[in-house]
């Protein structure tokens, strides 16, 4: 049997099981290939800590946060309400998810249209594992000492007020945090979100990735953390643009959990 | 003469009441332009009141000017509370008829409120120079014409006059006392007057009178066209707004964005999902917003809340990086179209139509498209103002009505319609990552 498994909820209930949460992987870490990367650490961090989780597989679609941000309302409720009749149809009560994005639109969007289930971000998960003692980093592990700066995103920091979860998981690391000068409740947009991502930006001095990066650059950190899958695109970007991609690693907090466990 | 100075009192009182309130009305009716939503009450929203508009809670993220606005406002607050005493002597021609009312309490408050006076003029000098010759950034931006420049430093130089005008006066006053003129019953020394009379010294009595008397009607009349220069075109509703917005403002996660229930039933219909026969059947009138009164009452009164401060701009990155958004400029459009609305239906009655539109001749599609929604401008503001709820608005009448939507969020649209997700992946691949797990 292979060492890593990711149910599929459908098989789940045909034996008559349920999961114990739900794992919403979103478009980013389904198709995208470094977001890929994120979903593959977190699953394995949840096959190490023994959660009954499962995936929607196939069944699982965007859950209409770009369309609704550009201002498509008929898109989105289109898709919201064919993923709320499957999170339905499975009796889901508790959804964990690595994009903000996602976290953000099924935990305050859906409800309005019938959608009603305990909704958290995989920063959250991974804090309340590691305060429950289920995950535990080894003395001097691989990222003990070196230099580490969180970027807040948007849709975890200010639209729903989470700062310090990711922050908590971090410290796990045993790493010297930084904090860049626009942090928390000021931290500057990586520039993808309100469907930003899927558009050229309007014409200006600068690309707002780039502005982010030099400021994370300047902390004097190796490097990035990220805790969504846009800011994971919009930053590498960044700092291939600055040109010190051998230096600086932009790594989402699953990765860096996962890689200091060694899984 | 004395009936005669009470007389000009009562009628320029009235008078100027009588437009601050037709001011007042005028205002309410302006943001009322707007569609009706309903607002449930909660003590979450009592608490933002006393923490946010009283307590000024979010001004404190910057020190210097939260210390300084902090004694404008309680000035305001405090020095206003004179009014009382300055008012009942106009009408019936005392002269501070609190002194025999509050003995030795009366000159507790009178210092009081000259040391708020003297606060409220130096930090109003500070703000002087922050604005004109420090040229503080957040100040100045396309949006920062003439107008809106002038009116915040006239209302800088006037809150400057009254304090100055209040503290002659009562320096003058002190004077008179000393040499024991009959009408200005000995009250006793007030620090600070007392302190600036030998600005006064060597004047005589007549002289001192005059310009006590000066001072007197120059503060109370000030106060009055200050009131009504505040209700008519100024920025600085703030001070009675940031209560009422506060209280109004949305209590929810910054990043929900309100459902548009219009479209709930049709996307029910399409999707075979049973349709509740108590929901409305109504035409669903326009998607998004065009024009200012598509916006909600509450976008209307967070423009009239705005004060020009800057704040939000000053955090927004699409603006930090040099685009055309600035979610100041938005508040202050969507304030003058709903103020320009206003004068054409007066002139014109209901149907008024300038042949313009919020959208378009105030705001722009570049701004509304350089927009992130990353609630910095909302998070930055000291009242609560959300400039993101009318941005999201304004692209979905964008997209919604027009089908102006750019080439690729079209594409991304059609992929998430077709594919399931916002880029050109067969949806069949979805699952494809799980063969990475090993």
């Amino acid at each position: 049997m292979a060492k890593y498994t990711a149910p599929l909820v459908s098989e789940l209930v045909a034996k008559g099981e349920n999961p114990e949460i739900l794992f919403w992987v979103g478009c980013a870490g389904s198709f995208d290939e470094r977001a890929k990367a994120i979903t593959v650490a977190f699953v394995k961090i949840l096959n190490h800590v023994g959660i009954k989780f499962a995936v929607l597989g196939h069944e699982e679609s965007c859950t209409g946060d770009p369309a609704k941000r550009a201002g498509n309302e008929f898109l989105f409720q289109m898709m919201a309400m064919s993923n709320i009749q499957v999170l339905n149809g499975y009796q889901i009560k508790k959804i964990v998810t690595a994009c903000p994005h996602c976290f953000n639109t099924i935990k305050n969007e859906y409800p309005a249209l019938g959608g009603n289930y305990e909704v958290v971000h995989h920063a959250q998960l991974l804090q309340q594992l590691i305060d429950e003692g289920r995950i535990k980093i080894k003395e001097g592990g691989s990222f003990k000492g070196k230099k580490i700066t969180y970027h807040d995103s948007c849709y975890l920091g200010r639209a729903n007020q989470i700062y310090e979860a990711p922050r908590k998981v971090l410290e796990v690391l045993d790493a010297q945090l930084v904090e860049m000068k626009r942090c928390r409740s000021t931290g500057l947009c990586c520039g993808a979100g309100g469907a930003q991502m899927f558009k050229e930006p309007e014409k200006g001095k600068k690309d707002i990735n780039v502005e982010r990066t030099e400021e994370a650059l300047q902390t004097g950190a190796t490097i990035i953390a990220a805790n969504c899958p846009f800011c994971m695109t919009m930053l590498s970007d960044g700092v291939k643009n600055k040109e010190k991609e051998t230096e600086i690693k932009v790594y989402d907090l699953a990765e860096l959990i996962a890689l200091a466990n060694e899984l | 003469m004395q009936v005669l100075a009470q007389v000009i009192f009562g009628v320029i009182f009235l008078i100027a009441n009588y437009f601050m309130v037709k001011n007042i009305l005028r205002i309410r009716k302006t943001i009322l332009l707007g569609k009706d939503v309903s607002i449930e009450a909660s003590s979450q929203r009592w608490k933002n009141v006393i923490l946010i508009a009283f307590g000024q809670k979010k001004m404190f993220k910057k020190p210097l000017p939260a210390l300084l606005h902090l004694f404008v406002y309680l000035g305001f607050l405090i020095v206003n509370l004179e009014m009382i005493e300055i008012i009942v002597d106009g009408f019936f021609g005392t002269h501070r008829v609190l002194f025999p009312l509050l003995g030795s309490l009366y000159s507790f408050c009178i210092n009081t409120f000259e040391f708020f006076a003297a606060a409220v003029i130096v930090a109003c000098l500070v703000f002087l120079i922050r604005r004109n010759l420090i040229k503080v950034p957040r100040f100045s931006g396309v949006e920062m014409t003439s107008k809106p420049i002038v009116d915040a430093n006239l209302i800088l130089v006037v809150e400057i006059l009254l304090m100055v005008a209040f503290l002659s006066m009562n320096a003058c006053d002190y004077l008179l006392q000393q040499a024991g003129h009959e009408h200005y019953t000995s009250v006793g020394r007030f620090f600070i007057s007392s302190s600036l009379s030998p600005l006064f010294a060597g004047l005589s009595s007549e002289a001192l009178v005059f310009i006590e008397r000066f001072c007197w009607w120059f503060h109370i009349i000030g106060v009055l066209a200050f009131a009504n220069y505040v209700f008519m075109e100024s920025k600085h509703l703030h001070i009675f707004l940031a209560f009422v917005n506060t209280y109004f403002a949305r209590t929810e996660p910054a990043g929900k964005l309100q459902s548009m229930e219009s479209v709930t039933r049709e996307v029910k219909l399409m999707l075979n999902i049973p349709v509740e026969t108590t929901e409305t059947t109504t035409e669903p009138g326009r998607f998004g917003a065009k024009e200012v009164n598509d916006l909600s009452w509450k976008n209307i009164l967070d423009a009239f809340s705005c004060t020009e401060c800057g704040r939000c701009t000053q955090q927004c990155p699409a603006n930090l990086t040099g685009k055309k958004l600035s979610p100041r400029k938005i508040m202050m459009d969507t304030r003058r179209r709903a103020q320009d609305m206003m004068k054409g239906i007066e002139s014109q009655g209901k149907e008024f139509s300038d042949g313009k539109s919020l959208l378009g001749d105030y705001i722009s599609e570049g701004e509304i498209m350089a927009c992130t929604t990353c609630n910095a401008c909302v998070e930055a503001c000291p009242v609560l103002i959300n400039p993101v709820d009318i941005i999201v608005q304004l692209r979905q009448y964008k997209v919604m009505e027009e089908s102006q939507a750019p080439a690729s969020w079209n594409m991304m649209f059609s992929n998430v319609e077709n594919n399931f997700a916002p880029w050109k992946f067969s949806p069949s691949d979805r699952f494809n990552w799980v063969q990475k797990l090993d």
